[in-house]
C-alpha cells in the first residue's frame, strides 16, 4: 500500500455544545486526487479548516507525511507543504495579480521576513511568478489590482496563490463554485494540470467535476464519513444515494 | 512598473540605472533640490543671516516628514492604527540627548552627524520591546495597546528622572566639537542641512523597504491577514518587524528633534504628537507613499503660519481632518491620483471650468467659517489676552451683531451656492469619466 500523505484519525470538532465533526478518520494516499462531497452543513469546509490549522481540533489527530500537524498554527502547516484555497475567494485585493502570486512564492523560496532583498532584482522569483501567472492564464491581467478581477479570474488567482508555494498537498475548497459550465471546464483542466504528481483534496458540489477529477470520493454527512471509495463505487453505493444524491426513493 | 531588468553589460546598466533613477524619481530629486535652496530665499544679505523662523519651520518639516512616513509604515502599509507612535520619536530623542551629552563631556566622542543613527537605534530598541506586546494583536486591540503604551511611557517620563529628567526634560548642547566635517553646528542652518541629509536617507530607505519581501507582506497582511498565514507567513511577525523598523525611523526623527531644539521633554512621547502623526498621514494620504510627506508639509505650515495669525489653528487642522476623512479618505495624494486617468486621457482641461465655478462659493464658505471661529476666539481667549480683532487696519468688535450677521450670511449663502456648484461639478466629472470609458471601449 502506498504511503498516506494525510492521515486523519478520529477527528472531532464542536463549536461550543454543537458537534460539527463527530469522528472522521481518513487516509489520503500520496499523489491521489481525493474529493470530499456531502450535503450543505455536512462539515466539509470545517474539516478543511481543521486540517489547515484554521481551527483547533476538539479531539483526534492529523498527520502530514507521518508528522502531527494538529495544534500547529496555519503558517507552520503551510510551511510543511500543505496549502489550501478558500471557498469564499481570499486574495490580497489591493495588490496586483502579479504581487498576489509573488506573495504566495516568497516563503517557500526562503525570503522569510527579509527587508534587505529588493524584489525587483530577484529575477528567478519574478520569473517564477510570471510562469505561474501564465499557468493560471492571468498574464494579461498581470498588473491589475486583484480586487478588480472578474469572479472566475479571482478563482483562478486563488488557485494560483494556493499552488505558488510548491506545496505537495493541496486542499481546494469548491474551486468551481459559482462558475459557468465553460469556466468550470477550464478550471478542471487547470486543476488537473497543476496538481499533477501532487496530493489533491477538494471539496466540490459539482458532481461532473468530482467524477471527472477524483480517484477517490469520500462522502461526509452530518460530520461523519458514510462512504469512501472510487467514484464508480460511490455512484452505486446505496447509502450515499439515500443520504446525499437524493434518490432515496429509488 | 518595470520589474524586469535587462542585462546589457555593466557600464550601460549603470548608465541606464542613473538615467532611470532620474526619470522615475525626478519628483523626489526636485523636492530635495528645492529643500537645499529654499532657506536662501529668506536669506537676509544685509545682516548675513537666515530667517530663524523659516529655518526652524523647514527643520520641523524635515523631522515631521520622517515621522509621518514612519507612521505610515504602520497605518498605510500594514493597516495598523497606532495611537502611540510619538513614543518612539520621544525615546529616540531622549537617547540622542544622552549620547550628545556624553559626546560633549568626551566620554563618547561620536560625531554629531551620526547621532541620528543612535536615536534610530534607540527607537528601534524600544519598538522591539514595546512592539513585542503591541503586535500580539491587530486592528482595534492593537490600537488600544498602543494607546496604553503611549500613556504608560508618558507617565514614565515624569517618574524616571535619570533618563527622562522629569518635567524639565533633558537639555543638551549640540556643539560637541565632534563632527565628521569639522562643523560646529552653532547656526541652525547647519542643523537644517543635517536634517535634509537624514530626511533624504530615511525617505529613500523607507521607499525601498516597501519593495522588499517584508514590505510586500505587510501590504498582504493589511489586505487579508488570514490569507497571509496560508502562504506561510505569521502575520504577527510581519507586524512585529514592521513595527520595529517604523520605530527605528521615528527614532531618527526624534534625534533630529533633539539636535534642533537641544531639549527633549515628555511632550515628545505624549498623545498630542501621536495624534499629529495620524493627522499628517491621513490628510496627506495613507494609500500613496508620498502622501504623508504632503501631509507633514501642510500641517507644519498650518502650525507655523496660521498659529502666528490665529489662536485657533488647531480648530482649522481638526476641521480639515474631519473633512478629509469624510470626503476624501485617500487624502490629498488620493485626490491628486483621482485625476490621473483624466490627465492621461488629456481631458483635464475639461474640468478647469467646473473647478473655477467652485472657487468663489468655496471661498465664501471658508471666509464665513474663519470669521465665526475668529469671532468666537476673540470673544474668549483674545479678550483674556487683551487682543483686538484687526483686519487690514479695521478693528472688528466681536460684541456687536454686525460681524456675526456677516459671517452667517457668508456661511449660509456660500453654503447653498457651494452645494449647487458641487452638483454641477459632479455632473461634469461624471461626463468626463464616461467619455474616457467610452473611448477606452472603442479602442
Amino acid at each position: 500500500m502506498t504511503a498516506a500523505a494525510l492521515r486523519i484519525a478520529d477527528v472531532q470538532k464542536s463549536f461550543g455544545p454543537t458537534p460539527v465533526i463527530t469522528g472522521v478518520s481518513l487516509d489520503v494516499t500520496a499523489g491521489s486526487r481525493h474529493a470530499i462531497i456531502g450535503p450543505n452543513g455536512a462539515g466539509k469546509t470545517t474539516l478543511f479548516n481543521l486540517i489547515s490549522g484554521r481551527f483547533p481540533v476538539t479531539a483526534g489527530t492529523i498527520e502530514l507525511h507521518g508528522r502531527r500537524i494538529d495544534g500547529l498554527p496555519p503558517h507552520e502547516i503551510t510551511r510543511r507543504g500543505l496549502s489550501r484555497s478558500f471557498q469564499v475567494t481570499s486574495i490580497f485585493a489591493r495588490m496586483t495579480v502579479f504581487e498576489n502570486i509573488r506573495c504566495g512564492l516568497l516563503w517557500s523560496r526562503g525570503y522569510r521576513y527579509s527587508f534587505w532583498h529588493l524584489l525587483a532584482r530577484e529575477r528567478e522569483l519574478n520569473q517564477a511568478a510570471d510562469w505561474l501567472l501564465s499557468d493560471v492564464n492571468l498574464e494579461s491581467r498581470r498588473d491589475v489590482p486583484a480586487g478588480l478581477l472578474s469572479y472566475a479570474e479571482q478563482r483562478a488567482l486563488e488557485i494560483g496563490i494556493t499552488i505558488a508555494g510548491g506545496a505537495d498537498t493541496i486542499l481546494l475548497d469548491e474551486p468551481t463554485a459559482g462558475m459557468s459550465r465553460t469556466e468550470a471546464d477550464h478550471a478542471v483542466a487547470l486543476i488537473r494540470r497543476i496538481t499533477a504528481g501532487k496530493t489533491l483534496v477538494m471539496v466540490e458540489h459539482d458532481m461532473s467535476v468530482v467524477f471527472d477529477l477524483a480517484d477517490v470520493v469520500t462522502v461526509l454527512v452530518y460530520g461523519q464519513i458514510i462512504a469512501s471509495g472510487p467514484p464508480g463505487e460511490i455512484r452505486t453505493n446505496r447509502a450515499v444515494q439515500e443520504a446525499y444524491l437524493g434518490v432515496g426513493a429509488a | 512598473m518595470s520589474e524586469g531588468l535587462v542585462r546589457t553589460g555593466a557600464p550601460a546598466l549603470a548608465a541606464g540605472r542613473a538615467g532611470g533613477l532620474l526619470r522615475r524619481q525626478w519628483p523626489w530629486l526636485a523636492t530635495l533640490a528645492f529643500a537645499l535652496i529654499v532657506p536662501w530665499f529668506s536669506f537676509d544679505w544685509t545682516t548675513g543671516r537666515h530667517s530663524g523662523f523659516i529655518v526652524s519651520m523647514l527643520s520641523q518639516i524635515g523631522i515631521m516628514i520622517i515621522f509621518a512616513l514612519s507612521y505610515n509604515m504602520l497605518m498605510g502599509q500594514a493597516g495598523l492604527l497606532s495611537f502611540g507612535h510619538a513614543v518612539f520619536l520621544g525615546l529616540g530623542g531622549y537617547t540622542t540627548a544622552h549620547v550628545v551629552n556624553a559626546a560633549k563631556s568626551g566620554t563618547l566622542p561620536i560625531p554629531l552627524e551620526l547621532t541620528p543613527l543612535v536615536g534610530g537605534l534607540g527607537g528601534l530598541a524600544f519598538a522591539l520591546a514595546l512592539g513585542y506586546f503591541a503586535t500580539k494583536q491587530r486592528a482595534t486591540a492593537f490600537a488600544m495597546i498602543t494607546l496604553g503604551i503611549g500613556e504608560l511611557v508618558t507617565s514614565c517620563a515624569l517618574m524616571f528622572q535619570t533618563f527622562f529628567g522629569g518635567e524639565g526634560g533633558v537639555s543638551t548642547n549640540r556643539m560637541t566639537g565632534h563632527s565628521l566635517f569639522g562643523l560646529g553646528y552653532a547656526p541652525p542652518i547647519q542643523v537644517y542641512y543635517l536634517i535634509v541629509g537624514w530626511t533624504a536617507i530615511s525617505v529613500a530607505l523607507m521607499l525601498l523597504l516597501t519593495r522588499t519581501p517584508l514590505g510586500r507582506m505587510a501590504n498582504a497582511c493589511r489586505d487579508n491577514f488570514e490569507r497571509a498565514q496560508f502562504v506561510g507567513y505569521d502575520p504577527r511577525m510581519v507586524r512585529f518587524f514592521q513595527f520595529a523598523l517604523s520605530g527605528f525611523f521615528a527614532g531618527i526623527a526624534g534625534a533630529l528633534y533633539t539636535l534642533t531644539y537641544e531639549i527633549v521633554t515628555y511632550d515628545t512621547v505624549a498623545g498630542a504628537l501621536s495624534a499629529n502623526a495620524l493627522l499628517m498621514t491621513y490628510i496627506g494620504g495613507v494609500g500613496v507613499f508620498a502622501g504623508p510627506v504632503v501631509g507633514a508639509v501642510l500641517i507644519v505650515l498650518l502650525q507655523s503660519w496660521v498659529s502666528l495669525l490665529s489662536n485657533s489653528w488647531l480648530v482649522y487642522a481638526g476641521v480639515l481632518f474631519i473633512l478629509m476623512v469624510t470626503f476624501a479618505p485617500g487624502g490629498l495624494a488620493g485626490l491628486v491620483l483621482m485625476h490621473q486617468p483624466i490627465w492621461r486621457a488629456g481631458r483635464l482641461g475639461r474640468l478647469a471650468g467646473p473647478y473655477l465655478r467652485l472657487v468663489v462659493p468655496a471661498l465664501l464658505v471658508v471666509v464665513g467659517f474663519v470669521l465665526v471661529i475668529e469671532l468666537c476666539s476673540f470673544l474668549t481667549i483674545g479678550a483674556a489676552q487683551g487682543k483686538s480683532f484687526t483686519l487690514s487696519h479695521v478693528t472688528i468688535d466681536p460684541r456687536t451683531a454686525g460681524p456675526w450677521a456677516a459671517a452667517a450670511v457668508l456661511l449660509a449663502g456660500g453654503g447653498v451656492w457651494l452645494r449647487y456648484a458641487i452638483g454641477g461639478f459632479g455632473a461634469a466629472w461624471a461626463r468626463v469619466t464616461e467619455e474616457i470609458k467610452a473611448t477606452g471601449m472603442r479602442a
